[in-house]
């Protein structure tokens, strides 16, 4: 079978290595060289796909990255199967297995064929007016339309494949390796511009590149053999980047762009191992050429959508590059030119045309006439009304058409014919104009929007066909000429080629070609893998759909994985014939990123798994891992949530530590807390502005907790800030808050008193802070520090000193977040472990316990401490917190005090922080469970626990909770209403334990 | 993603910045003498501009600097730079 | 009691026949599928605009045609236009990601949303319009231990206000959901998740175009291609619209401009407390159905569901800074992807088709103003931040009896414009689906 559709002389296509592939389960054979589709094509295979609506058979219809048609699963490994990737597109290896999608059980019976005979019922936006009854029952419709559409399948396991990201900076980026981007690149390499070339295929020179006739000629050479010489000379040039296989998805805003870059999908799969599947670039060009070429636009009319239609310039490349024969008896159905050029390579390669349908009356270029020479049968002003065939076309129907093209006249002829080449003239790919923010206009000879250059985002152009260039001498000639004055050249090597070529002298375009049977009986295809009809634009026409977009979304035209490359054209046009408006007033669709579909690998690069996200650990990390902690995540913090001991629970392992803690000494890794470094002369004030209390008169050498509110009135941050100097002080915030707290302190800093001089630094990473807690703290402290006079009177709490430990500096804090007599000790970070050990030598005798994050939120909570973001959600002020105390009554003026006094904030019936008990001492509420009076329905909630502990030092749950009036309900029952019981709670003081602060300083 | 020139750093990736909304609200100087209304003007209300807008930009990922910055936020293009307490360069 | 007229069946005939007359359904489909399709009614006409009118809502999205729908519906106001720039359904509408829930934490939201909620429950057969409202569940996961904190605190709230909600441990998430990568070994692994089953998705275009239809029919001028370009005001009262196909004089205007609201607003010369920021979203090429619910994950920052297409739809995060240009920066929606790989490893291979951005307007506290202004007669729908599609119907039937009755209804009290200067702001960062 291999041969049999494969000619012999090629060269771009190495016979000489052969590779098996399977296609739905078929072992087949290609050639090194070949894509997925022209292996097919070479095999006789033209069927491929079921399409997505009516599973219509569909073969495969282009060459490129606009196919609709000939998308397939490749591979059938779980993790590494692919859905949804275009023959075309897939470079032919050895191993290769690929499946038809959308299709069961097989590509050529297939169950879903049976919408094709309900397509009556099923016309644009069927469901919206349908499936509505019984109303319960949309379930059930909806599942069987989620599951007869999809196309391909998800992988079901982790992807294997590593994905890169790469930025580059370049003057210029040349985007498609036509013969304009060739000329491009090489002007601007020629003028020693840092210059990148990228072109999405595996080889340079676009359609170019195998346009081997004496018609086309570049200085007395066929353009082909001219171009390839041009091409051999770029690999010598240092200035030059050339990216093959890879293609640019969006073109940002400031020259900003992404490229995918296929690495690894050619190769046979025992070559992969290893090695990169796709690196995204991340561009930033100062210049940007635009050489992205046009595509060839089919035709529209009944049927034109059976496997062996195919567009006349893919059967050309298939002939011509890959020396495959799409057909043993192929027609050709034509608009313009193009379709003769075909005719031309195919006569040369043997295959003969059996006729030419062209819908202009006349065409009498230099190319038609060639073909006309050569014998082959055209037909003058005819058009093809329907063809026959279902798994692939059999025979064609053509009529004579009017002289206004409305309609046909005459008799019907039929041709018998495997393959009809269809060529409606071509589209200039106009996608990353648009992207990036470009405006179109709407050329009316050849019904093209091309690039306005008057709205043209600066410092990027657009060359070559996707300009509008269609022609070899104007291609050449505009491109040398604008790419000049774009990039500000001398004279160059290209500005007097002398250039031959066929000029195009008569254009006819027909959007929706007529036909003997009125419309309703036809089936003229417009978007193929989507199934919407020119019938479907005119239904949303009828039923008011005007914009373009509405008639988009409501036939769903232009919205497959083909992004309507090949529709959208003739829909517009479609959409201006009927309502007789012209089609540059009609404006197109908006391009959305990406030009071809993206894998989310890709854009994610290496940034999944252990790189998601920073991981920030603690100097004393590996100790606590070596303890066996459990570590909880706060913000990027691995934090010690508690530290089990043989095989505990958490409970029980918090139990413990709490009661060491009280009763003996217990130790915590705060080093996560944030840490700013305030110094400047204003310092003192700076605090006063910042924080709600008042900080000039604190004593250099003391602590003082602070409260900080946001603008509006709540609370936001609070820790413990320390005057080490007369202009220095630490600050300390929570964990989670420490970035977002510096940030907003520069930014009053910088932008509302620049006249206060004040620096402010994070340290948070600097140093690592250990707190020792416990009626033995001191003694263990007085074991590492020996000199150290830990006396009341010199070292009281609320204060600081700084010492040495082991010839390390440290600050000491007397301070406590848990009520205990308490010290902090601050050390260089990569001191700290050290330190940490020797503490915990020194505590040995006195049983010191690492307790983790879990423990501290029990034991402040037993003194009614607050943490911010737990019992705080943003809606809290200072008082509603019962922390009135900290409000500096004199002071003038600080961030969040105006907002106190609204009506709201004022308002004695707000959430008020308070404590409670519950009636049965045993029973632990949920935090986040309600608090309601009673259950009567409608229920009124009255607020919510915020924290809630059973606590082994009072032997009881307790528990801290927002409450509507609080402060004025101590000793209220309420209710905990859970879904399955109602737990009784009174509400109570927010202190439990130590209400008089006496162990403090026991 | 534009490009924004740092009064202090130049050309960086917009990444590297995070904005700080309209510039040029001045935070009252006598908060308490103001109404709820005024205060609530200062707080919350905002000109959301489509067309140039003065805004207020910190470069984040870089020397944390904030500065301004005059940008049509119908095109996203950036007109200016200009260091807080400087006056605008464009009206 | 009327009379009775005698039992003749050509007249319940013709009566039938006049009911069904343009009503979609199965019968409708095979009787036009006969005629092939030529005699489809319009869905709605294509009217020039009155001189003068009762109500004139500015904004043809769904909130907008919702309220028009309303106004004629309950209101019996029947000379109503809907005035648009481009095209109705053009803005968020057709950019959102269709979520529907009303999983709340505060009462107001949650009476707000619930409202909406079942509303939607029975909208495609109240507009004979299948919106495709599609009740897979919606999953909100917990990551870190407030996020359980909080979480939990919602569906105690949302279970005490009526609202369905369920707490799920990470082996019922896994249950529900069997692709989320539930291993604790993550760098943020799940730790549980709460389920509104009554949530899920709906078809955006179709709940612009249902609206619009019924409207339609009811006597709505719905305009399109129609720019609002001033506000005529006389001293405290509005007196009409400067368009872009002429003056048009009314004495009540329900603006309904999402992203535009402040444009508009500064028309009437007054101020809003929002900011409007591009938001994106993305879908992936289609597959055959992988996930038939909803999950969003606040602390990793996605959230993801399928359209019947097969399109996974993927909502990103805010940008920064204001933006009128529908386009956001690359950075967001790759962080973006980047949560959804790690919830989601087996996407890794998916690829993206389409990506674009919309213009949200939000406010300071996440939650939306339905409201009258100090300008008689001028009234705002806006600051539906990220998550107004949901609101839709709620929105548009609560708006409509402010505007009607020039009084807020109950449900929408609290989203008030004075509620930025009293200070009682109704705060929901917490249940915006991303944290901003």
């Amino acid at each position: 079978m291999i041969n049999n559709l494969r000619i012999n002389k090629n060269n771009f296509i190495d016979q000489t290595i052969r590779i098996s592939f399977k296609f739905n389960g078929k072992k087949l054979f290609g050639y090194k060289g070949d894509t997925l589709a022209s292996a097919l094509l070479a095999n006789n295979i033209h069927l491929v796909g079921r399409s997505f609506k009516y599973h219509r058979p569909r073969g495969i219809m282009t060459c490129g990255s606009e196919e609709p048609n000939a998308i397939v699963q490749v591979g059938k490994d779980s993790s590494l199967t692919e859905p949804n990737v275009r023959a075309t597109e897939i470079e032919l290896y050895e191993g290769l297995e690929a499946f038809s999608q959308n299709c069961w059980p097989s590509i050529n019976f297939d169950i879903g064929g049976i919408n094709n005979f309900l397509s009556p019922l099923l016309p644009a936006g069927f469901y919206y007016k349908t499936f509505m009854w019984p109303a319960s029952f949309w379930e059930k419709y909806e599942f069987f339309i989620r599951h007869s559409a999809g196309l391909g399948k998800s992988p079901t396991k982790p992807d294997q494949d590593l994905y890169d990201h790469q930025y580059v900076h370049c003057d210029v980026l040349v985007i498609g390796g036509g013969i304009s981007g060739i000329l491009s690149a090489k002007l601007s390499v020629a003028k020693g511009l840092n210059t990148m070339l990228i072109d999405d295929k595996d080889y340079l020179g676009g359609s170019t590149i195998y346009q081997d006739d004496d018609i086309f000629k570049i200085n007395n050479e066929n353009s082909n053999v001219w171009l390839k010489k041009q091409i051999e000379t770029l690999n010598k040039i240092p200035n030059l980047t050339i990216k093959h296989r890879t293609s640019v998805a969006a073109f940002h805003g400031y020259n900003y762009l992404l490229a995918r870059e296929n690495l690894i999908d050619h190769l046979n799969i025992d070559e992969r191992k290893g090695k990169i599947r796709q690196r995204l670039w991340k561009i930033r060009a100062k210049k940007v050429v635009i050489a992205t070429g046009a595509i060839e636009r089919p035709l529209v009319f009944s049927n034109n959508d059976r496997p062996g239609v195919i567009l006349s310039s893919s059967i050309k490349k298939y002939i011509d590059y890959y020396g495959v024969k799409t057909g043993e008896n192929i027609s050709l159905f034509t608009n313009n030119d193009s379709a003769y050029e075909t005719a031309i390579s195919l006569n040369k390669s043997g295959v003969k045309v059996k006729v030419i349908i062209d819908i202009r009356e006349d065409s009498n270029s230099i190319l038609s006439e060639q073909v006309e020479k050569s014998g082959i049968k055209i037909l003058k002003g005819y058009t093809v009304i329907d063809t026959d065939g279902y798994k692939r076309i059999k025979s064609f129907d053509v009529m004579k058409l009017s002289k206004d093209g409305g309609s046909v006249v005459g008799n019907k002829i039929t041709y018998k014919s495997d393959c009809l080449g269809i060529s409606g003239g071509w589209t200039p790919m106009v996608h990353l104009f648009t992207q990036s923010g470009g405006k179109l206009k709407f050329r009316n000879n050849d019904n093209v929007f091309i690039p306005d250059e008057n709205k043209t985002p600066s410092k990027q152009i657009s060359v070559g066909s996707s300009n509008g260039d269609f022609e070899l001498d104007d291609v050449i000639n505009n491109t040398v000429k604008n790419i000049k004055i774009f990039l500000g050249l001398d004279k160059n090597d290209f500005e007097n080629l002398n250039i031959k070529c066929s000029k195009e002298k008569q254009k006819r375009n027909i959007w929706l070609l007529p036909s003997n049977k009125p419309i309703s009986k036809t089936k003229p295809f417009l978007d193929f893998q989507n199934d919407s009809t020119a019938k479907d634009v005119k239904l949303a026409l009828r039923e008011g759909f005007k914009s373009i977009e509405h008639v988009k979304r409501y036939t769903t035209t232009g919205m497959g994985t083909d992004q309507g490359k090949l529709s959208n054209m003739h829909a517009l046009g479609i959409i201006a014939d009927t309502t007789g408006t012209n089609m540059g007033d009609l404006g197109t669709t908006t391009f959305r990123p990406p030009y071809t579909p993206l894998t989310f690998g890709a854009i994610v690069g290496r940034n999944v798994g252990k790189f998601f996200d920073h991981t920030r650990r603690t100097a004393i990390h590996d100790w606590h891992v070596k303890n066996k902690a459990e570590f909880e995540n706060v913000g990027q913090w691995k934090r010690p949530w508690y530290f089990p001991k043989n095989g505990e629970t958490m409970h029980q392992s918090v139990q413990r530590e709490s009661k060491a803690a009280r009763e003996s000494a217990g130790i915590l890794d705060a080093s996560t807390l944030g840490k700013i470094d305030i110094q400047g002369e204003d310092a003192s004030e700076f605090l006063n502005r910042v924080y709600t209390n008042a900080w000039s008169k604190l004593a250099i050498g003391k602590c003082r907790y602070g409260l900080m509110l946001n603008e509006d009135g709540m609370v936001y941050d609070d820790g413990v800030t320390t005057r080490l100097a007369e202009n220095h002080y630490i600050m300390s915030t929570t964990t989670g808050g420490a970035a977002n707290v510096l940030s907003k302190l520069e930014d009053y800093l910088q932008t509302e008193w620049p006249e206060l001089n004040v620096y402010l630094t994070t340290v948070t990473d600097q140093y690592s802070t250990m707190s020792i807690c416990g009626p033995n703290s001191k003694k263990i402290i007085k074991k590492v520090i020996p000199n150290l006079d830990l006396s009341d009177q010199s070292f009281p709490h609320m204060s600081f000193k700084n010492s040495k430990i082991n010839n390390v500096k440290c600050r000491i804090m007397r301070i406590s977040f848990t009520g205990e007599h308490s010290y902090e000790i601050n050390v260089q970070s990569n001191y700290a472990k050290d330190v940490w050990e020797r503490c915990i030598e020194a505590g040995k005798e006195f049983n010191i316990t690492p307790y983790g994050t879990e423990t501290m939120h029990l034991l402040r909570a037993e003194k009614g401490f607050i943490i911010t973001g737990q019992d705080t959600d943003g809606t809290l002020t200072p008082s509603d917190l019962q922390m009135d105390w900290i409000i500096g009554k004199k002071k003038y003026d600080f961030i969040g005090k105006r907002s106190l006094y609204r009506s709201d904030t004022i308002r004695e019936d707000r959430k008020q922080l308070v404590g409670l008990l519950t009636d049965d001492p045993k029973e632990v509420l949920e935090e986040g469970a309600q608090l309601v009076e009673s259950l009567d329905k409608p229920i009124e909630m009255l607020g919510h626990v915020t924290s809630s502990y059973f606590s082994p030092n009072l032997n009881k749950s307790i528990a801290l909770a927002v409450v509507r009036s609080g402060k004025k309900l101590k000793g209220k029952k309420l209710i905990v209403p859970m879904e399955n019981k109602n737990i009784n709670v009174t509400i109570t003081d927010t202190v439990f334990y130590d209400k008089e602060n006496k162990r403090l300083n026991a | 993603m534009f490009i924004i020139n740092c009064p202090y750093c130049g050309e960086r990736d917009q990444s590297e910045f995070s904005c700080g909304g309209e510039a040029h609200i001045e935070r009252p100087k006598q908060p308490t003498e103001l109404s709820d209304d005024q205060w609530a003007e200062y707080l919350f209300m905002r000109k959301n501009i489509k067309g140039i807008q003065f805004e207020r930009w910190n470069h984040i990922h870089g020397c944390r600097k904030w500065f301004n910055v005059v940008r049509d936020t119908s095109n996203d293009k950036i007109h200016a730079v200009y260091k807080m307490g400087e006056r605008p360069p464009i009206k | 009691m009327c009379n009775l007229k005698p039992l003749n069946i050509q007249y319940l005939y013709s009566i039938y026949e006049q009911n069904m007359k343009n009503k979609y359904s199965i019968f409708s489909l095979i009787k036009n599928a006969l005629s092939g399709h030529e005699n489809w009614q319009r869905a709605w006409r294509d009217p020039e605009p009155k001189k003068e009118y009762d109500v004139i809502i500015i904004g043809g999205g769904g909130h907008g045609l919702a309220t028009a729908y309303y106004l004629a519906k309950k209101h019996k106001l029947t000379n109503i236009a809907v005035i648009e720039k481009g095209w109705i359904g053009g803005g968020n509408t057709g950019r959102n990601t269709t979520i529907i829930r009303s999983n709340y934490l505060w009462d107001a939201s949650a009476g707000l949303y619930d409202h909406a909620l079942k509303i939607w429950e029975g909208l495609s057969q109240e507009l004979n319009y299948n919106v495709m409202f599609s009740q897979r569940g919606v999953i909100n996961l917990a990551h870190n231990l407030q996020d359980v904190r909080d979480l939990k605190r919602r569906t105690h709230a949302n279970r005490l206000n009526g609202i369905d909600a369920a707490w799920l441990s990470t082996e019922e998430v896994k249950k529900f959901c069997p692709i989320i990568n539930t291993s604790q070994n993550i760098r943020y692994p799940v730790l549980g998740g709460t389920l509104q089953r009554r949530a899920g998705t709906a078809r955006h275009d179709a709940v612009a175009w249902g609206y619009a239809r019924s409207a339609d029919k009811m006597g709505v001028d719905i305009i399109q291609n129609c720019e609002v370009k001033g506000i005529r005001r006389s001293g405290d009262q509005v007196e009409g619209i400067e368009t872009t196909k002429g003056f048009i004089k009314t004495k009540k205007i329900g603006v309904v401009a999402a992203g535009h609201s402040s444009v508009l607003a500064n028309m009437a010369g007054i101020r809003l407390p929002l900011e409007s920021k591009p938001l994106q979203a993305l879908v992936s090429e289609p597959v055959k159905p992988i996930i038939d619910t909803v999950v969003m994950s606040n602390a990793v920052h996605a959230y993801v569901s399928q359209s019947d297409k097969g399109e996974l739809v993927i909502g990103a995060g805010t940008d920064s800074y204001v933006s009128y240009t529908q386009r956001g920066s690359h950075n967001i929606v790759e962080e973006t992807l980047r949560a959804i790989l790690e919830l989601y490893p087996i996407f890794s291979r998916m690829k993206m088709l389409r990506q674009w951005g919309g213009i949200v307007d939000i406010c300071p506290d996440a939650s939306p103003i339905i409201s009258k202004t100090q300008v008689k007669g001028l009234y705002f729908n806006c600051g539906w931040g990220t998550g107004g599609f949901k609101a839709t119907p709620g929105s548009g039937d609560l708006f409509a009896h402010t505007i009607a009755n020039d009084e807020p209804h109950r449900l929408n009290a609290s989203f008030n414009l004075n509620r930025f200067v009293s200070g009682d702001l109704v705060d929901e960062h917490g249940a915006a689906a991303v944290a901003h």
